[in-house]
């Protein structure tokens, strides 16, 4: 596997045209550095969540990767509504999307849940009405 | 694709796809949440989210139920991916129904989901 590599990606919020387009690219950065196929997917998914949270609710936001020998570390910062009850967010079913986010296949509240169940380590901050901040670590080294 | 009496849409493979499992859903985040890898996809929604998420849960190809066709830019997103897009005259549950029929399961170990 390469060594270590990092990356930006910014996301437009309601753009849906390209919304998944940094988690594809993510996909193929840790598929070129010989990251395994399982722990790929994983990322792909966690990362995939995250970056439609992102044009679902906000404005604008950034996904930032890392990866080492070590760990695959994501940071997705946006600047939108932010999450009043972060609690009640990670509920599964729960889900604050509007009908025409639905109608597409999403926003049935089981978002940020997943990205949990993938990875190893989950951060999320959030301050209502200025942005939401999700960092999550995959381990590299048992798998 | 015989069973399904399906349609090729995309013309990036030798029409050959294996396929280990399938999934079915119009939920996004379901087949996020619980497909496997190297699944096939059966879904009434032919949005281009379908192939982005596809792409990340290693879904291995799509069919589209009730003869739906999806527009050009989500056929040009899908070879782009390399995910072969079918189209099928059936309905979701037929669809289905033929697949477990001819031994195919969501789950190989349990059938669950």
């Amino acid at each position: 596997m390469t060594s270590s590599s990092e990356g930006t990606f910014f996301l437009t919020g309601k753009d849906f045209v390209k919304a998944g387009t940094a988690s594809g690219s993510l996909k193929r950065v840790l598929e070129d550095m010989g990251v395994p196929s399982a722990v790929v997917r994983r990322a792909a998914i966690a990362a995939f969540e995250a970056e439609m949270n992102t044009i679902i609710y906000a404005v604008a936001g950034i996904m930032h990767y890392y990866v080492t020998a070590e760990m695959i570390k994501v940071v997705i910062q946006d600047m939108g509504q932010g999450i009043e009850n972060i609690e009640l967010a990670m509920t599964e079913g729960y889900s604050t999307a509007p009908d025409y986010i639905r109608e597409m296949g999403f926003g049935s509240g089981m978002g940020l849940p997943n990205i949990k169940k993938n990875v190893d380590k989950f951060m999320l901050s959030s301050v209502s009405g200025e942005g939401t901040t999700l960092e999550f670590i995959i381990n590299l080294e048992k798998t | 694709m015989d069973i399904l009496g399906a349609e090729m849409l995309s013309n990036n493979d030798d029409g050959k796809i294996v396929v280990e499992n399938v999934y079915c859903a119009d939920l996004m985040s379901n087949v996020l949440s619980y497909s496997i890898t190297n699944s096939l996809l059966i879904t009434n929604l032919t949005n281009a989210q379908v192939v982005r998420t596809a792409d990340v849960a290693d879904i291995k190809a799509i069919v589209f139920c009730r003869g739906k066709k999806p527009e050009l830019g989500t056929i040009m997103l899908a070879e782009r991916k390399t995910i072969p897009l079918l189209v099928t005259g059936l309905s979701m549950f037929e669809a289905c129904g033929r697949l477990y029929e001819n031994g195919l399961r969501s789950d190989k170990d349990t059938g669950r989901q």
